[in-house]
């Protein structure tokens, strides 16, 4: 019945097409609601279920009977898709007003379509193993994507960065399909992850996972595959950003994870691996995000940088795993799930904050924003609780991730031989250096965005954004306070999930102690907090309380406006010490010495990413050099095409004669 | 009776918060050869300051207002985790100094945004340096606490301290290079000589008091109490470091209470004998702390004969 009911909704997505733009809205909700329900319902019988992920027959595919099996880590990314998904097309329909008369109904009914399909084949990403099945929904994943970054298809920017992501994404699906492919040949079982267990079992996992990471690695955005992700996230209208960079790019890990499960030999190896590249990842994703200025391509490097984190959690379990270390596998696994929720909830949160910022000031470019956070008030709140979250600071719930991370880290110190130490340590620091570069890079992004005074008259018409929009980052913002206090609760939940990695290692019992703990303190400082501001008031009201202006060190004319820091001298501290990645390019023009009165000057600085540059831009570059040069060829002219086909066809004649072919 | 003797340690503690930045103060007039001030005059300033009325700059937002409140909050917390007296501190659990070093961190995250919110140049220069600082001394810190892991096999600040001494005496080689560098923590934590000099009027050399010039009233003296707090909990900190186990709790007490005022004589004659650096070389500085402390870390290994060498 459910099954019947979930294809009845895949059919009726097509009539999205027919309503008018605003019941377009309301029926892509109540189809997303009812896929929700029903994967959710899956999902929680699955959860509830001893394990034995039961078949539910799908539908034929060309032959193939195509089943949906659910396990617990399928469960828990369904949960995540649907949330943040819900979360967007609530945040989508006060963010599309503006639209609404830019638009016809078409591009709009195709907007909805994709939002739908994008829920869609996510869920089936996550349920079907069937190698052709799973290529299939993975591909029609990246389609409807693709149509949903190019939605302002009248900016080039948006089609440019739109088809860089296209291109890109196949180059991930070949590598999958290869990956696919060489298990398959090898061993002759079924097409698709059922065949890998057998392939692993009989071989050398380390290559084959090699081809699955880079393929998957491309969706997830792992340094250095990650080049489409700082175009596609600005690019694309902000509930879609949120949405990809809150669930899509992790589908890339369930991609990961699901092959990890299948893989019980040489796990040493890919566990140093991921746990390198994810270093990689983390540090110089969280550096290039600080060299920003565009807002949502300064979020998209945290991404990036959060994958890193993701990866740390998943490469530290991997490694316990592979050392026989049960905390320090258990702990790491469960930091890096935990994660991949936390982080589609406060990066979700930050885009769709970014996004009320742009429908109102219609710049993303942080360097003309300042003191939003009088007129915008809810979103700042929203954008500081984001950040807080994601800097990993108590009592938000990324912190709750990273110190699971960390124990699992510090226990492996404490129990571990010592290439299982080295590896601690280098993760440990590249831990604690990204959480204190992520704090640089947000007290930047916030106080400039937010705080002191405007910097330009973009933020004059600015005002807080409808109620529609605040409240998904309500329900957000519940989820995250939840985890942060209460993080108990999640606990038993996530060790089931482990557990399908780590076998019979399971998060230890004591962890209940820990986190009952950090509730306890997390609360008496919240209420710390308010007594000290009870008390301030009480102190204010006897001694007085009263306004002034800034205090300008005896400088009288000293304009906020002016002489505020601003995006680009904040980050400069830095610069100085890493601008090997963070590739700063500054352009001014100096005074002339026989300048007797100087005309306006002006300075910009702009950074590129320095993986692009190489990896992508030069040699495509290079290529396309030649590849004009040999429009030579092309004249134009009808005898020349005659010519070549008769010097094809005499080639041909003469290589059969001298039998080469 | 552990708990109590917690009680007693937090009490001392606070109580010498008090003394500490006046005992800094004396130590400092005397090697100048002033007259020194008395030892309670911080506490007489912070109690004129509770009396005053606040300015808040109307560039200011909530933001400025609820920073200094958290920053205080922060640290007060932060000083229920250390342990007394080989007690565990109000709260002790696997991986609470993480949850200490974290806490710490959304005060400073508070107190930077804070600074930003006035809008000033001035103090938006003090709120990079202290988010740029902080972001290097971070990793000396948790490479103290990795290489205790590895001597003692625990992962809490109370099982780290106690296992630590009965462990073996080889790792009193640690404990000297760790205190040292836990010294220096505290100096770039305290935002102190040789990175930042509280005494200075310059602004744009200043560090931390030019990021809360614009706080005044109760906000500042709230700020100046954290402040002495910090020193006390890294002050305690160290003093678990040196203070053995297995002697009477009074010899423990009159100990930590001496260990804390070395610990401010050392303050008071590190800033009157040592200059500070160049403003540009002070990260090269601060992360010379975190390649100690990786000594540190590869010492523990060797004795630990994880590492072995022949």
């Amino acid at each position: 019945m459910d099954v019947f009911v979930f294809k009845l909704i895949l059919l009726l997505s097509v009539v999205i097409f027919v309503f008018d733009k605003k019941i377009q809205y309301f029926a892509t909700l109540i189809l997303q609601l009812t896929v929700s329900v029903i994967s959710c319902w899956w999902a929680v019988s699955a959860f509830g279920a001893d394990y034995a992920a039961s078949p539910v027959p799908f539908m034929e595919f060309f032959g193939h009977p195509v089943t949906l099996e659910i396990d617990r880590l399928s469960a828990f990314f369904i949960f995540v898709i649907n949330f943040t998904m819900l979360t967007g097309i609530l945040y989508a329909k006060g963010y599309l007003k503006p639209y609404l008369e830019k638009k016809n109904r078409i591009e709009f009914a195709l907007h909805f379509f994709c939002f739908l399909w994008l829920q869609i084949s996510m869920l089936l990403v996550c349920m079907v193993k069937d190698g052709l099945a799973f290529l299939f929904v993975w591909e029609l994943m990246s389609l409807s994507s693709f149509f949903l970054v190019i939605f302002d298809s009248e900016k080039v920017d948006a089609i440019k960065a739109g088809i860089k992501y296209l291109i890109q994404m196949h180059i991930g699906f070949v590598f999958i399909l290869i990956a696919f492919l060489v298990a398959f040949l090898n061993t002759h079982s079924p097409f698709g992850f059922e065949g890998l267990s057998a392939y692993f079992a009989n071989n050398s996992p380390f290559l084959l996972f090699l081809l699955f990471f880079v393929g998957f690695g491309i969706k997830a955005g792992f340094i250095p595959l990650h080049t489409w992700l700082p175009h596609a996230h600005p690019a694309a209208p902000s509930h879609v950003s949120g949405v990809m960079s809150g669930v899509m790019i992790k589908i890339g890990i369930y991609g990961i994870l699901r092959v990890l499960t299948y893989i019980h030999s040489d796990l040493l190896l890919i566990g140093v691996f991921i746990l390198v590249m994810s270093l990689i990842s983390g540090i110089l994703g969280v550096v290039m995000a600080i060299a920003q200025h565009d807002i949502k391509k300064l979020l998209a490097y945290h991404s990036i940088e959060n994958i890193g984190i993701i990866g740390i959690g998943i490469g530290v379990g991997t490694i316990g795993i592979a050392l026989e270390l049960p905390v320090v596998a258990a702990l790491g696994y469960a930091g890096g799930i935990l994660h991949i929720l936390n982080h589609s909830l406060f990066k979700s949160l930050l885009f769709y904050s970014a996004g009320s910022v742009y429908q109102q000031t219609h710049t993303r470019n942080i360097e003309q924003l300042g003191g939003l956070i009088k007129k915008m008030p809810k979103s700042a709140l929203f954008f500081l609780l984001g950040s807080l979250a994601i800097c990993g600071l108590p009592p938000f719930n990324g912190f709750i991730s990273e110190f699971l991370i960390y124990s699992g880290m510090f226990r492996g110190l404490a129990d571990g031989s010592l290439n299982a130490d080295i590896l601690m340590l280098a993760g440990f620091l590249g831990l604690v250096l990204i959480g204190g570069l992520a704090v640089f890079c947000f007290t930047k992004v916030f106080s400039i965005v937010f705080l002191g005074t405007a910097r330009s008259d973009r933020t004059v018409n600015a005002t807080e954004v409808s109620s529609g929009m605040l409240f998904p980052k309500i329900l957000i913002g519940i989820l995250i306070l939840a985890i942060g206090f209460l993080p108990g609760l999640f606990m038993a939940p996530l060790n089931e999930i482990v557990m399908l990695f780590t076998g019979t290692y399971s998060i230890p019992e004591n962890i209940d102690s820990v986190f009952t703990n950090i509730s306890i303190v997390s609360i008496g400082f919240v209420a710390l907090v308010a007594i000290l501001w009870m008390l301030r008031k009480q102190q204010q009201q006897k001694c007085g309380k009263e306004p002034g202006v800034t205090w300008g060190c005896g400088y009288t004319g000293a304009n906020p406006a002016i002489h505020q820091y601003t995006a680009t001298s904040y980050a400069n501290n830095l610069n100085d010490y890493s601008n090997q990645i963070m590739n700063i390019h500054s352009k001014k023009v100096v005074y002339e010495e026989d300048e007797i009165f100087p005309t306006d000057k002006e300075f910009s600085t702009h950074s590129t990413d320095v993986f692009e540059d190489n990896l992508v831009s030069k040699p495509t570059n290079k290529i396309l050099f030649w590849l004009e040069k040999m429009a030579v060829f092309q004249t134009g002219r009808l005898q020349h095409y005659l010519l070549y086909a008769l010097i094809f066809l005499l080639l041909v004649f003469l290589l059969t004669i001298s039998n080469v072919i | 009776m552990l708990f109590d003797m917690t009680a007693i340690g937090i009490a001392l503690a606070l109580v010498l918060s008090i003394l500490f930045p006046g005992i800094i103060a004396i130590v400092k007039a005397k090697t100048a050869g002033r007259k020194p001030p008395s030892i309670l005059q911080p506490l007489y300033d912070v109690i004129r300051l509770f009396r005053k009325g606040t300015i808040y700059s109307s560039t200011t937002s909530i933001i400025f207002q609820l920073a200094p409140l958290v920053y205080a909050a922060s640290v007060a917390t932060a000083l229920l985790f250390i342990p007394y007296f080989g007690g565990p501190g109000i709260f002790s659990f696997d991986g609470d100094f993480v949850f200490f070093a974290y806490l710490l961190g959304i005060g400073k995250f508070m107190m930077i945004i804070g600074a930003m919110d006035t809008g000033s140049g001035f103090e938006g220069m003090g709120a990079n340096r202290e988010a740029f600082y902080s972001l290097l001394i971070e990793p000396a810190f948790f490479l103290i606490m990795g290489s205790l892991a590895l001597v003692t096999n625990h992962v809490s600040f109370l099982e780290l301290f106690s296992a630590l001494h009965l462990n073996t005496h080889l790792s009193y080689l640690v404990i000297s290079v760790a205190v040292f560098v836990l010294v220096y923590i505290t100096m770039v934590e305290n935002n102190r000589l040789p990175v930042d000099d509280p005494r200075t009027h310059l602004e744009l050399t200043m560090v931390h008091e030019v990021m809360v010039l614009d706080n005044s009233g109760f906000d500042l003296a709230i700020i100046h109490i954290a402040s002495w707090m910090k020193f006390i909990i890294f002050g305690t900190i160290i003093a678990n470091f040196l203070i053995p186990v297995l002697i009477s709790i009074y010899i423990k007490i009159a100990l930590f209470v001496g260990v804390q005022v070395a610990f401010a004589v050392v303050v008071g004659l590190l800033e009157s004998f040592r200059a500070r650096n160049k403003i540009a070389k002070n990260p090269q500085w601060i992360l010379a702390m975190s390649s100690l402390a990786i000594i540190v870390f590869l010492t523990t290994l060797i004795i630990t004969s994880k590492l072995i060498l022949n």
